[in-house]
């Protein structure tokens, strides 16, 4: 049934090699006419690496790419885009100096001449419009003033837009990471109905039901190769993590966790827009979710907490010291030209001196200690950060945070991208830490990860909404809150 | 390549205040200029005039041509530190050869424009960081010109003596120019097509070449726009001054940095402005003697009056951003 | 043969290369007159705009936009501070030292703080407050005729085995530098915040202090090398310091530091001061004219950065 669809892109045998790590090892992969791929595996797995093969942003070392049956000899972006192959790449790809109709212009070569920008507006807000109606974006707003949900749309839509250049395949990767639930929805929906019309998709998701519930088929990745393909219906939310390997034997964190007694005092915030009385307490051993819609002061309310910790401010009140695992790793936390160890050690070197000399051996030793308790995957921990997939390098940011001499941990949305494997793991060890006496402030965007919480609090608008027990807590009551009208 | 400069954008300010902000900067660098010639009426009124214009505004036009120069290369993220000693060389040769022997001229200044684009694509095919490579190239330039011209002299060509002293009636030429370079330099690049391009080049250069363009070519786009307006401010400035000398354009280099800074650019992320910079340029150049001259404030601190208005400015910049956050 | 490997790939051998073959050239075209008295007199200019180039050093490092341009104002003045205080009189050279140190330091309190409380790109911050300290330094220094005690000027000359003293002080310098860029919190942090401002802020580094303490040591280490150059060269004047502008961002450049931040070392910064202190030595001797030495100079910088080249980018 499969195979009588016309491909619209085929690669055979695929290889791709960064110096010594093999990224991709032979790959035979597929999409055809009218149909959307579901891409999964774990970080580090070779799904973006294969996108940009078939987005034509990157060589393949070895193997051949067709395009609707012919050999591309020499496959480049300027080939792909006029074959009608475009990608939404997972790093934003916006000039944020640049209005979205002139974003919209960077994408399409034909949008020139006389008139350019009146067709470049008209074109960007009609896709905008299709796909997410009350997106409240205006084609002459500055890319870089748009919250970054808001930039992401821009994205996905002005890959959708059409000129004289053909639409026949988009490559999705990870396009719902940074939009709330409800854009969440409005994208996939549109991506079905552009399926409908004939048009193809390759989508890469780690919201597994994302995948299972809007791909054809289900193509799954590991190491470097694929190891599973086959139609979505035949899979499961289990057979898929099983396919992509690690996370068996896991539990899902629910009730397990023995209840402590709350410990002293760590916390006691009231975010900078509340009009009523209710505050964020955090007490030690406690693990506090931050939830509601994407961009709703969660963040705020973290960075302000780091920064009280160093200087008073009004509203808050912090008594141990903090640390940040952040969510944006290349904004707020990889240092490049550092090595992992050095990337790990920065937050902790007061105590890695011996005299006024940082100590180079206890700076491995206190790297190496991480590398085993959290799995960092690294033949060296002397290796560039970069060396590592993203799911280590986030590793490495959390081995920063619980390796420092803070009692109070923030992760500001830290899992954002991370495969399921690496979550599982981080889950057992924030339980632990908790359990010895650390206290958790986690603003995520997944609302499964709040069953690792004690308590959350709901966020709107930049104020705290609702406070719910764990017991209390079920997803209704979080969407509930974050859509109702009780601000 | 991170989309957005850590630092330059508010990470969740809401979209509203950022772009009232952003307007109210944009409007700076006229108030600044409105300011500064508030001041000159009150102190002098007879200043205000077609001829008072003529006068306080005649380096004007180089100055702004400089400033146009050095925000094509900040566009794309990089920096001319030798726009000055080029602007000098310029000035030797059209003060020479450009008169005696006119083929020659052409031939040579165009040939720097050449050597500005090739410049272009030496710091990007081996990613050099440009302050370096133009720190250098202001030996070369000035260098050159002690070889064109070793002792100040020359003579600036006819033709060019008689476009520089162009009188048109009711408005000033200077203001006539500096109008006719902003909306001509607005236009090419904040309004075409290939425009955008250019600016996105500095804004996220990744995204770019994702989407098919070239960064060699928008890269050498710049540099040689750099080389063409440093070679027309050269020339205005001989022009004007009728003779040349190896130094005679030294100080632009700063001039011209701080020029699109008052006007409004920063120096990473593509965000520049061609009407603020030559508005930028037009408020140093009355700024720099005109003013100062009027408040009798003695040669001495001339130089650290010059400081100082430019601190005030940024400061008002910096307040207006604050307030807004 | 893996030692030799691991050397060639410091980025600072390669400054140290040029200066060898600039000083082979010459020696060879001097037929090999006068090649140790060379390097005596590069070693005691060298040091001028080593002291200068780590304060400068560690100032790039801070990331883009970061450098100070004060630099040539703050030499003048503070040479003639040192001057004035120590009049002429051999009790007074410490105190005059520590006044050029305190002038120095203080030029660069002022400077960050224009950084800090304008959030003004430094570039232009330093740029604004040179202006301002050339001024008065104009106005202080005017008709300053006063010679540097003949203690001071002696030390300041003084060698032994034909290195200059200075010299071997300096290298003690620079190698508290070097331990202070790599090893201390301070040097770690300043490398943290040229690679990510805001992740080094995250990661729990004081950036305010940081910074603040990196434009004050530059101003500092700027005080103590007017005072020194006027002890050198037996008085000040305004212009003492003009040349280190671009002598100080050139041996930082050369030396192997990046211009973007967050990767820095100090031996470059010496190899690149040898190396233009010879490589004008060389062009004297072959007695070309200003024009030529001059683009010369411009070519061969031009032609080292080209040939060390930039960063493979890293992301």
């Amino acid at each position: 049934m499969l195979q009588a669809i016309a491909d619209i892109v085929r690669l055979n045998g695929a290889e791709k090699h960064f110096g010594a790590v093999r990224a991709l090892n032979g790959v035979d992969f597929h999409v055809g006419a009218g149909e959307c791929v579901g891409l999964v595996g774990h970080n580090g797995a070779g799904k973006s690496t294969l996108m940009h093969m078939v987005a034509g942003t990157l060589r393949p070392d070895g193997g051949q790419i067709a395009v609707r049956g012919n050999q591309e000899a020499s496959y480049s972006v300027a080939r792909a885009l006029e074959l009608g192959i475009r990608c939404v790449f997972q790093e934003l790809s916006l000039c944020p100096n640049l209005s979205v109709a002139e974003n919209t212009r960077i994408n399409h070569p034909s949008l020139a001449g006389f008139g350019w920008r009146r067709r470049a507006a008209d074109l960007i807000r009609a896709k905008l419009d299709e796909i997410f109606p009350d997106h409240g974006i205006a084609a002459d707003d500055i890319a870089g003033d748009l919250s970054i949900g808001r930039r992401q749309m821009v994205e996905v839509a002005r890959a959708f837009t059409l000129t004289s250049e053909p639409l026949h395949l988009v490559i999705l990767d990870e396009p719902t990471s940074s939009l709330d639930a409800h854009t969440a929805g409005q994208l996939l929906s549109f991506v079905r109905r552009f399926i409908e019309n004939g048009g193809s998709c390759i989508l890469i998701s780690h919201v597994l039901g994302e995948v299972l519930q809007n791909a054809d088929r289900i193509v799954v990745m590991r190491d470097g190769k694929v190891v599973v393909a086959d139609a979505a219906d035949v899979f499961d939310r289990d057979r898929l993590v099983a396919a992509m390997g690690g996370a068996e034997g896991h539990q899902r964190a629910a009730a397990e966790t023995p209840k402590t007694e709350p410990g002293a005092l760590r916390v006691r915030a009231r975010p900078a827009r509340q009009q009523d009385g209710k505050e964020l307490v955090a007490r030690a051993g406690e693990i506090i979710g931050l939830a509601g819609l994407a961009g709703h002061g969660q963040t705020d309310l973290l960075l302000a907490i780091f920064s009280a910790a160093s200087r008073a401010r009004p509203g808050i009140e912090v008594t141990a010291p903090v640390a940040l695992v952040a969510g944006d790793r290349q904004s707020d936390g990889i240092f490049a030209q550092w090595s992992i160890a050095q990337n790990i050690g920065i937050r902790s070197l007061a105590r890695l001196r011996n005299g006024l000399l940082i100590s180079p051996q206890r700076e491995a030793e206190l790297a190496e200690f991480w590398k085993k308790k959290i799995g960092i995957r690294t033949p060296d921990m002397n290796n560039n950060i970069y060396s590592l997939s993203g799911g280590n390098q986030q590793k490495a940011l959390f081995a920063r945070a619980l390796g420092s001499d803070a009692k109070i941990v923030l992760m500001d949305d830290p899992m954002r991208g991370v495969d399921i494997g690496t979550k599982l793991e981080v889950y057992d060890l924030v339980r632990e830490e908790a359990a010895k006496g650390r206290t958790f402030l986690w603003y995520t965007t997944e609302t499964e990860e709040l069953d690792n919480c004690d308590r959350v609090y709901v966020f709107k608008n930049g104020r705290i909404v609702a406070n719910l027990r764990r017991d209390e807590l079920t997803e209704e009551k979080i969407i509930q809150s974050s859509f109702g009208d009780a601000a | 390549m991170t989309a957005i400069a850590p630092g330059t954008v508010p990470k969740a300010s809401p979209r509203g205040s950022a772009a009232r902000a952003r307007m109210l900067r944009g409007l700076l660098p006229a108030l600044s200029l409105a300011l500064v010639l508030i001041a000159i009426a009150w102190l002098n009124p007879r200043a205000i005039s077609y001829f008072g214009f003529n006068l306080m505004l005649n380096l004007a036009i180089p100055i702004a041509l400089a400033t146009i120069a050095q925000m094509f290369v900040i566009a794309g993220n990089e920096l001319d530190l030798s726009i000055g000693t080029f602007v000098g060389f310029v000035g030797c040769v059209t003060a020479t050869w450009l008169r005696d022997t006119p083929l020659i001229g052409i031939f040579v200044l165009l040939g720097s424009i050449g050597v500005y684009a090739l410049l272009g694509a030496l710091i990007h095919l081996r990613n050099l960081p440009s302050i370096v490579v133009t720190l250098g190239m202001s030996f070369v330039w000035q260098g050159l010109a002690i070889l064109v011209l070793p002792k100040p002299g020359g003579k600036a060509p006819a033709w060019l003596l008689s476009i520089m002293s162009f009188k048109p009636p009711y408005i000033p030429f200077p203001i006539l120019a500096a109008l006719l370079i902003a909306v001509v330099v607005h236009f090419g690049l904040m309004r075409t097509s290939y425009g955008v391009i250019l600016r996105g080049s500095g804004g996220n250069a990744a995204a770019l070449r994702r989407a098919g363009w070239s960064l060699l070519r928008t890269k050498v786009a710049l540099f040689a726009l750099t080389g063409l307006f440093g070679v027309l401010s050269g020339m205005a400035l001989i022009g004007i001054t009728t003779s040349a000398d190896a130094n005679i354009g030294n100080g632009y280099t700063l001039l011209s940095i701080a020029g699109v800074i008052l006007g409004g650019g920063e120096f990473v992320g593509g965000r520049v402005s061609p009407i603020g910079a030559v508005l930028g340029a037009l408020t140093l150049a009355l700024a720099a003697s005109p003013l100062l001259t009027f408040m009798h404030i003695p040669p001495d601190w001339q130089v650290a009056a010059n400081g100082a208005i430019l601190i005030i400015v940024l400061a008002a910049r910096v307040l207006i951003s604050r307030r807004e956050r | 043969m893996t030692s030799v490997r691991t050397l060639l790939e410091k980025p600072w051998i390669w400054s140290f290369v040029g200066a060898l073959v600039v000083w082979l050239a010459t020696v060879a075209f001097t037929g090999g007159y006068g090649g140790g008295g060379m390097v005596t007199a590069a070693l005691s200019l060298a040091v001028f705009t080593v002291i200068v180039g780590v304060g400068q050093m560690f100032v790039i490092t801070l990331g883009p936009g970061n450098v100070d341009l004060s630099l040539p104002a703050n030499i003048g003045l503070a040479s003639a501070v040192a001057m004035k205080v120590m009049g002429g009189s051999d009790a007074m050279i410490v105190v005059g030292l520590l006044a050029a140190l305190a002038c120095g330091a203080a030029i660069g309190t002022i400077n960050y703080l224009l950084i800090w409380a304008l959030r003004i790109p430094p570039i232009i911050a330093t740029l604004s407050a040179s202006f301002v300290i050339q001024s008065v330094d104009i106005s202080y220094g005017r008709g300053l005729q006063i010679k540097p005690p003949p203690g001071f000027a002696d030390f300041t000359n003084w060698q032994i085995l034909g290195i200059p003293v200075l010299a071997m002080l300096t290298v003690v310098f620079t190698i508290g530098a070097a331990l202070a860029l790599q090893r201390m919190i301070y040097g770690r942090s300043v490398l943290a915040i040229g690679q990510n401002i805001r992740a080094a802020w995250l990661a729990g580094v004081n950036v305010g202090r940081i910074r603040f303490l990196t434009y004050t040591l530059c101003g500092a280490l700027g005080g103590i090398d007017g005072a020194l150059l006027a002890g050198y060269f037996r008085g000040a004047n305004v212009d003492i310091g003009n040349e280190y502008l671009l002598a100080s961002i050139a041996v930082v450049v050369i030396g192997g530091t990046s211009v973007a931040g967050g990767k820095a070392n100090v031996p470059g910064v010496w190899g690149a001061g040898l190396f233009l202190v010879l490589l004008l030595t060389m062009l004297n001797t072959f007695g070309v004219s200003a024009g030529v030495r001059l683009v010369l100079t411009g070519l061969i910088i031009v032609g080292v950065i080209t040939a060390a080249g930039g960063e493979k980018a890293v992301r």
